[in-house]
């Protein structure tokens, strides 16, 4: 036999073993253990705040740690910071593509980030001395879209991008640290772990990884998506993994279990999730769809008990505060919204 | 050559699931009681889940009556 052929047997081999593995600690589900726990009673938010300004798409948005300032980025070429109390913009940055996809803040507030159809993410710094808002770094080095990016520090952060890889880089050096390779198809999210050692990746090979930041290994690989993923996150405690989907559904991975555990799911609903975020204790789950919606699910009970109905076009971004006091949506009808 | 750099994945494909598989697991029932625990515990802390209320929302605007 060749060795290509016994390579194939080798690899069919471990996929069923890990299989295995997997059903043998399968001793219960999420459902039947959460039985005793009651639904969540109904769930209404209203909009407390619209943020105007924007003249195009809002494809992303990132709350800064002091649950107060938030960035968002328009296909209008423009970085905005917002104080989302006053509803005051704080920075208008121009970019120089506004082919623009993600932006992240910097959990030291000194730095935004941005990326898109440039393939590149360029991070700019906030607190500069003459108080102008500059491009501090360029990370040139994917050769496909960035689709999604998050700092470590003010001196790492990770992209993820249409190149079907994620990298680390050192934003100083403005050079990769390590690249993170395995997924087949374009990684559209990514999202690290409150400790920061681990962060995950959802692609459009319908998988998502799990990838140790300092080594570079990809630990786990979870499946059971039909469909593209676009939206990643961690719960709130690091130990699970929540996607959403172009297959119209969200799904709770458990890393120590290393499985599936519950499928966020209506046959009523038929549109790909954009987005989704949780809330602080985990126990919600709000997801925006392609329909304009935002739906909101018992992450225990896997039921829906509420929807945030604002927006006049696609929810593509969002996300839930530091402190968990509010929910900050982003949609293709320029506009951001804040609900509690 | 095509045959090689299929040959080499192939090899990196192996060794990647080699590491899937040896990963330590807990069963199933550990894994959500730990994560029902943590919602019920953090569940009185979380706005979205329970509400604000009026006075203390940063996000609202107080109506206060002001004493002329």
């Amino acid at each position: 036999m060749g060795e290509m052929e016994q390579l194939r047997k080798e690899a069919d081999a471990l996929k069923d073993q890990i299989t295995a593995a997997r059903k043998a600690v399968q001793d219960t589900t999420l459902e039947e253990a959460a039985a005793g726990v009651a639904v969540v009673g109904r769930v209404q938010m209203k909009t407390r705040k619209t943020l105007r300004g924007h003249l195009a798409k809002i494809y992303a948005m990132h709350w800064a740690t002091d649950s107060k300032l938030c960035v968002s980025a328009s296909q209008d070429g423009k970085l905005i910071v917002w104080d989302s109390i006053t509803t005051n913009k704080v920075n208008a940055i121009p970019l120089k593509s506004s082919w623009v996809m993600t932006c992240a803040y910097a959990p030291s507030g000194n730095l935004v980030a941005c990326g898109g159809l440039d393939n590149m993410c360029s991070i700019y710094n906030l607190k500069g001395k003459d108080g102008n808002v500059k491009v501090m770094r360029e990370l040139a080095a994917h050769t496909g879209y960035l689709s999604c990016c998050r700092f470590i520090s003010d001196t790492e952060i990770i992209t993820s991008s249409g190149d079907c890889t994620c990298i680390l880089w050192d934003i100083e050096t403005g050079t990769q640290k390590t690249s993170f390779a395995g997924h087949q198809g374009d990684c559209m999210s990514l999202a690290v772990s409150p400790d920061f050692s681990y962060f995950i990746s959802g692609a459009c090979d319908f998988t998502a990884k799990l990838w140790d930041i300092r080594d570079g290994n990809c630990r786990q690989t979870f499946a059971g998506h039909e469909s593209d993923i676009n939206a990643i996150g961690f719960f709130p405690n690091g130990q699970a993994v929540i996607t959403g989907s172009d297959d119209a559904t969200c799904k709770l991975y458990d890393l120590r279990a290393d499985q599936e555990l519950i499928t966020y799911q209506d046959s009523s609903i038929m549109c790909g999730v954009t987005s989704l975020a949780p809330s602080l204790s985990g126990r919600l789950i709000l997801a925006g769809y392609d329909d304009f919606n935002v739906n909101i699910w018992d992450s225990l009970k896997a039921e829906r008990v509420g929807a945030l109905a604002g927006h006049d076009n696609r929810v593509s971004c969002i996300g839930v505060s530091a402190d968990g006091m509010a929910c900050c949506t982003g949609s293709w009808d320029s506009f951001l919204k804040i609900w509690n | 050559m095509t045959s090689n750099s299929n040959l080499s994945s192939m090899r990196r494909t192996v060794e990647q699931l080699k590491l899937e598989a040896s990963v330590e697991r807990i069963k199933v029932s550990q894994a959500a009681a730990e994560l029902q625990q943590y919602c019920l515990q953090n569940a009185g802390k979380d706005a979205l889940l329970v509400g604000v209320p009026t006075g203390s929302n940063p996000f609202r605007e107080p109506r206060s009556c002001a004493v002329v």
